[in-house]
């Protein structure tokens, strides 16, 4: 134990290993953080979410940080509601139950590009009569725009773009552009813009509420994607997938690959013969064809996936060099030992012969966790990627579906590409360190 | 005691070798082999079947697929409107019992994939199910042979390019380890943990999207030229970034692998004599370092042939390149099980070819190694 603990030590000397494990270090953060800050049920609602979970974005919207990096500045999307007090609500209560309620939102407006489209999402309580409201826009020059007046069903949307009425009276077909700019020279004005609802409700029990969602060309911190989806879902949940992924499978398959290799050396026979020619069998199986059958014609689950891919790994070349490891091994003088004072076959195998390839096999296990995360990866880049978790493959084949390449949505490949890559480099430079750790042949050289 | 027990040893064994000649070990050495490599493709196969209905799986979605199909066309076709519904519903069922005898949906599973598995190992790949060559021909021969080339040509160029610059550069390296390019190999190598299709996004997202100088993918513009040399010059084109990728991500790992391989050759005793007597670099290379590591950078050569076969099948479907990978693919999406399995038994009988000549050849090139020895 002590010599595993100084192999261990001796990772710090390796620069690549240091940036390997904070790499995998902030994978785990990540992943902790997703799963603490989004829990699961709330992470599949979001993903799966169709327009009514996610109206408020705009579609391919790329972050908002993009930005920073950009002379001319793009509008942030944003949305603001009474109900949870990111906008104002003031009512008076006026004669015979009715009332009087005034929002008044003023927003600074600092981009160089007009918003794609502005909406008002109004749900309003009564029994007969239905509330009122009229709408007015303050532009930073100190015009005041009358918008639209009207009566409210229990659940309204208006759109600023599609309002007709308002098209000819502003005498233009674009109103966004006409709301945001000098009607003289037609630029767009700077500063801060307000929009003042007042509503007029008849009844003791009635209520509006009102949600204004602005559509610019970016939003949040990772962007959108072709349903509005907040990227940062499916970029935070992906760790944990990933991890879980590629950790269980490069678990499952080294273990097992191990223990096998093992009681087919200790047991000799027909096993050993057995597990050779399984081996030869499977090595001629297409692996890659037989997971896209399964994803195609069976399931789609990554646990089902996960069992088939660790199933088919089991019996490939590795057993063989386990084995012929494992061979020497057996001739020991140690295990001579163990069997002259009368120890069973399981107790060797499991106690004496095992522990002793451990320092073997922590380096692959790690080194192999990024083949495991990037077939999952490949498999959803064909479309066969859980249906239901958020993956970071996923999130590469809708944009691929979507021609995010063609049509210059870099952020929606890179996103995903980054986090993948980081996480393979990761694991393969700490895999690579250990490896020349824990073979002294390679340390050599 | 190691020295005392050495003579009779030896004795043991050339008094074995004497009891049978050399031919007849060979001999039951190539039968048994042979047998053994057999029963293998043939389980592989019959598992792949297997495996591509699913134990049946699949039958029950052709079943419904077919009847969806003939009930949409009989039920669209103004010709049968009027015809008396009994009359109509047995129409249907005739069809649908045509079509499904027309795939051998009416054999018994079990019947039905030894049928799939004795054509497959007499190397009758049959007619596809759903898919058709460009030429329009349902063969799973032609379709097979047509998309050939493609990979071929994908897979050749950069599979053999990564193959001799890794092995010249190993060799390079070897010869003075320690050195910047040599330091440099080794901290790229985890960059072979990402696979190709993954650098193929980052290239065409380079290269095609930003600098728009390369194509986005597939294999030749469209239309193809009809001049032959503006026809090869844009395949060289299209060629290009798959090619890239596919070397990119196996570039320096392969490098850091031969080098390690020959360093750990080369500091073998009989190098360092052979050194010691004066011999040139050049020459202690090739007969000391080069001849012993052979046999396996043969295997690896051999290995590497037969993945040309096999294709890319990721790589091909981010550069939409019509190759075998693909048309695997898309074989698998259409329940293509003819395709599927003539694919794998090719693959199958190519591997089990070479791992059998491999031997011969480890005899040819290593004195050492006796066939069936």
């Amino acid at each position: 134990m002590n010599a595993m603990k100084k192999s261990f030590q001796s990772l710090l000397y390796y620069p690549s290993a240091i940036l390997g494990m904070f790499v995998v270090f902030l994978l785990v953060a990540t992943a902790v953080y997703a799963m603490v800050k989004i829990p699961y049920k709330e992470a599949i609602r979001l993903w799966r979410g169709g327009e009514d979970v996610w109206y408020q974005n705009p579609k391919f919207a790329p972050p908002a940080w993009i930005n920073l990096f950009s002379k001319k500045k793009y509008a942030e999307s944003f949305s603001v509601r009474t109900s949870d007090g990111t906008m104002t609500k003031k009512v008076t209560p006026g004669a015979q139950g009715s009332s009087t309620m005034e929002v008044s939102y003023a927003f600074d407006f600092s981009s160089d590009y007009y918003p794609q489209e502005m909406l008002l999402y109004l749900t309003s309580k009564y029994m007969e009569k239905q509330p009122f409201i009229s709408l007015e826009w303050l532009t930073p020059d100190g015009r005041k725009i009358r918008i639209v007046n009207m009566a409210l069903s229990p659940k309204q949307t208006y759109r600023f773009s599609q309002d007709e009425k308002l098209k000819t009276k502003l005498k233009t077909d674009n109103i966004i552009t006409a709301l945001f700019s000098d009607p003289k020279t037609g630029h767009l004005i700077k500063g801060k813009y307000q929009l003042l609802i007042t509503g007029a409700t008849f009844e003791t029990d009635s209520d509006i509420n009102v949600e204004f969602v602005l559509h610019g060309q970016v939003y949040g911190l990772a962007g959108t994607d072709q349903a509005r989806r907040d990227l940062v879902v499916p970029l935070l949940w992906g760790a944990p997938i990933a991890l879980a992924f590629g950790l269980i499978a490069s678990f499952g398959t080294s273990v097992l690959t191990m223990i096998i290799a093992a009681v087919g050396t200790w047991y000799g026979g027909w096993v050993d013969e057995l597990i050779q020619r399984l081996t030869e069998i499977n090595i001629v199986l297409p692996f890659i064809s037989i997971l896209i059958m399964i994803g195609t014609f069976y399931s789609r689950s990554i646990w089902v996936i996960l069992g088939a891919t660790i199933l088919l790994s089991i019996f490939t070349g590795s057993i063989k060099s386990y084995r012929s490891i494992f061979v020497q091994v057996k001739e020991s003088m140690y295990i001579e030992a163990a069997r002259a004072y009368g120890a069973s076959s399981p107790r060797i195998v499991f106690l004496y012969l095992i522990p002793r390839m451990i320092p073997l096999l922590i380096p692959g296990l790690v080194s192999s966790v990024p083949a495991f995360v990037f077939l999952e990866a490949s498999l959803a880049l064909l479309g066969l990627g859980d249906p239901v978790l958020p993956t970071w493959g996923k999130i590469i084949n809708d944009a691929q579906a979507n021609g995010a390449l063609y049509r210059g949505y870099y952020y929606w490949i890179l996103e995903p590409a980054t986090l993948l890559m980081l996480t393979g480099l990761g694991f393969a430079m700490l895999g690579f360190a250990l490896d020349r750790i824990f073979n002294p042949k390679l340390r050599e050289v | 005691m190691a020295v005392v027990a050495q003579p009779p040893l030896e004795k043991v064994i050339t008094k074995k070798v004497h009891h049978e000649n050399t031919f007849t070990r060979v001999a039951r050495y190539v039968v048994v082999r042979l047998l053994t490599l057999f029963v293998t493709v043939v389980i592989s196969i019959y598992l792949t079947i297997m495996i591509a209905n699913m134990g049946g799986y699949v039958d029950q979605i052709m079943r419904g697929e077919i009847r969806d199909r003939v009930t949409g066309l009989i039920a669209g076709n103004s010709a049968f409107v009027k015809m008396d519904p009994a009359v109509r519903q047995k129409l249907i069922a005739e069809r649908i019992a045509a079509e499904e005898e027309r795939i051998g949906l009416n054999i018994p599973i079990a019947i039905r994939n030894f049928r799939y598995m004795s054509n497959a190992l007499t190397l009758q790949l049959g007619r596809a199910i759903n898919m058709t060559s460009d030429s329009g021909s349902k063969q799973v021969r032609l379709i097979l042979l047509e998309r050939l080339p493609a990979t071929l040509l994908l897979m050749g160029i950069s599979q053999l390019f990564l193959f001799f610059s890794s092995v010249f550069l190993a060799l390079n390296l070897s010869r003075r380890y320690g050195n910047f390019w040599d330091k440099l190999v080794i901290a790229l190598s985890p960059t072979s943990a990402v696979p190709p299709w993954f650098y193929g996004i980052f290239l065409i997202l380079i290269f095609a999207a930003l600098f728009r100088i390369l194509p986005f993918g597939g294999m030749v513009d469209s239309p193809p030229p009809s001049n032959p040399i503006d026809y090869s010059l844009s395949v060289l084109k299209h060629l290009i970034l798959p090619a890239v990728a596919l070397i990119i991500s196996s570039f320096f790992l392969s490098i850091y692998n031969y080098r390690t391989f020959f360093l750990i050759y080369s500091s073998e005793d009989y190098v360092e004599m052979a050194k010691a007597k004066g011999l040139p670099a050049r020459d202690v290379e090739q007969r000391y370092i080069l001849r012993p590591t052979l046999p396996n950078i043969i295997t690896n050569f051999a290995l590497l042939i037969i993945t040309l076969w096999s294709g890319a099948l990721f790589t091909e479907t981010v550069f939409l390149w019509p190759g075998l990978g693909r048309t695997l693919y898309q074989a698998i999406g259409l329940y293509d099980i003819p395709i599927i399995v003539g694919s794998t038994i090719i693959y199958a009988y190519l591997l089990a070819m070479t791992v059998f000549l491999l031997d011969f050849i480890y005899a040819l090139v290593d004195p050492r190694v006796k066939v069936g020895g």
